[in-house]
């Protein structure tokens, strides 16, 4: 074991820190926006919502996130159409590609843990709440959605871990974050042991964190006493 | 303990199994990318194809040994040999100072100058300077080369693949936006999509993406780039302690280079010869 290249890669790997918090961070949220909208359709009873959205989490979560990445930064760049586009200039960029990937993949999983959480909201308190005489709006954000995100905080906790190992996933699309840089020096020292614990470590202690705010939030939120 | 058992005899066997087979080379595992067309690729059947598996097999009967093929990535394709998992490299790799600090390497059996590449609406692609840039020679010719190359690359994406002789050439030499690819392939479908602005990488595998349908628009531009960082040419990766192996692949390239056969096959793959 070379423990003074552990030392110094560390140092090197740690820069790609930022970038992985970046890209989890921005799509985390984008995908979050996004999983509330497909889980309100895939509820709905119109099948014009439902339908679609049903489609797409079952195509995204039945396919490889590797595939999904491959497909957008190498396959859609093949369409000249596509290159002369007003998107270009994002799809042009392999940070967006990126971002693009992740917040459909975090979309559609997240959309069904928050289903889950929504449909777990008991008739009652629902009762309860129109008999206050809350519309439709204030029935949704006061009532249903503090009950979803109680209910729903563990598993979606669970994805955020996912996204943060997903995410490592975009080193090879030239994105040079914790994995991207952990391969590069490997590929200089031959020594893929040292340097993928030393890589493996650093995404532990953020997950470490993720989980620790993420079980904050739950004794928050939950109901003391019950 | 009967778990601890079985841990140590295998690990007893893992070992044995790489020392068992020095000395005895009638059956050789030769490790390639299959991503390095034409040198070594991956054809639309999944077969390993290419140059260096015809000089391969050619080699091989002249030492008389059964050769097969170990797909590799090229990211970790010297570790894997470090690790036994197979013999010998021939993956279009250069022989440099670098590397010989972790493996040897037989004499080289193929030579090729590096080039840039872009694609024909690049205003790079109107860039002219020197015909050649001998890293070697440190005159003023040279550094007037590479600093009339900087200007041309300034502020440019410029695409090489991880861990190559011409990533080292860029670091050590060029200042310009490094974009690092694992593969050939992938740099080659984001030179044609218009993501990098220029490549670096041997000429004949540039040339074969050229050949196709995706790379027409790509043409070369700069200086043939040698010397130096760039190596002594492309030779057979081999562990340091198989000096016989290496003295048998030394002989066998040797006499393939003598009797016209690397030549023959350069010719065929490569439409040049690239004979040592």
């Amino acid at each position: 074991m070379r423990f003074e290249l552990m030392y110094e890669s560390f140092f090197k790997i740690l820069k790609g820190v930022p970038l992985t918090l970046e890209v989890v961070f921005i799509s985390t949220l984008l995908g979050f926006g996004l999983a509330i909208i497909i889980a309100l359709m895939r509820i709905s009873d119109n099948k014009l919502y439902s339908v679609p959205a049903y489609s797409f989490i079952y195509l995204i979560r039945g396919t490889p996130l590797l595939l999904q990445l491959y497909f957008v930064y190498y396959g859609i760049s093949q369409f000249s159409f596509v290159r002369e586009s007003f998107l270009w200039p994002i799809l042009r960029e392999p940070f967006w590609c990126g971002i693009i990937t992740l917040t459909i993949s975090t979309g559609a999983y997240s959309a069904e843990i928050i289903r889950g959480g929504i449909q777990s909201v008991s008739q009652g308190y629902i009762e309860s709440g129109k008999a206050l005489g809350l519309g439709r709006i204030s029935l949704f954000f006061r009532i249903v959605m503090p009950i979803t995100i109680r209910q729903a905080l563990p598993a979606y906790g669970n994805e955020l871990i996912l996204m943060v190992k997903a995410s490592s996933l975009i080193s090879i699309v030239t994105l040079m974050e914790i994995t991207g840089i952990a391969r590069t020096i490997i590929s200089k020292t031959y020594a893929p042991v040292e340097i993928f614990l030393v890589a493996g470590s650093i995404y532990l202690f953020i997950n470490f964190i993720i989980t620790r705010l993420v079980k904050y939030a739950e004794n928050r939120l939950s109901i003391p006493g019950a | 303990m009967k778990k601890i058992n079985l841990i140590f005899i295998s690990l007893i066997l893992a070992i044995s199994s790489t020392i068992a087979i020095a000395g005895d080379w009638s059956k050789i595992r030769i490790g390639t990318e299959g991503a390095y067309e034409p040198w070594n690729f991956t054809d639309s059947a999944g077969n390993i194809v290419g140059a260096e598996i015809d000089l391969a097999n050619d080699l091989c009967k002249r030492m008389n040994a059964e050769c097969t093929f170990v797909q590799q990535d090229w990211d970790g394709i010297i570790p894997a040999l470090t690790q036994g998992k197979y013999d010998v490299i021939m993956a279009g790799m250069s022989v440099t100072d670098e590397r010989k600090k972790t493996i040897s390497f037989s004499k080289a059996y193929m030579t090729e100058p590096a080039r840039f590449f872009t694609l024909n609406s690049s205003p790079l692609s109107t860039f002219s300077s020197a015909k050649n840039l001998n890293l070697d020679d440190d005159g003023s010719a040279t550094v007037g080369t590479i600093s009339s190359l900087n200007n041309a690359l300034k502020g440019a994406k410029l695409g090489v693949t991880v861990a190559t002789i011409h990533e080292d050439f860029a670091n050590s030499y060029l200042d310009t936006d490094l974009k690092i690819y694992p593969t050939q392939d992938e740099m080659n479908l984001d030179l044609a999509a218009g993501r990098i602005d220029a490549m670096l990488c041997d000429v004949g595998t540039a040339e074969a993406f050229m050949g196709t349908a995706g790379g027409a628009n790509v043409v070369t531009f700069g200086p043939n780039v040698f010397g130096g960082p760039l190596g002594e040419g492309v030779g057979a990766g081999i562990r340091q302690s198989d000096a016989d192996l290496k003295v048998m692949f030394d002989k066998a390239i040797a006499d393939a280079s003598a009797d016209g056969t690397i030549t023959k096959i350069s010719m065929q793959w490569f439409g040049k010869d690239l004979a040592p």
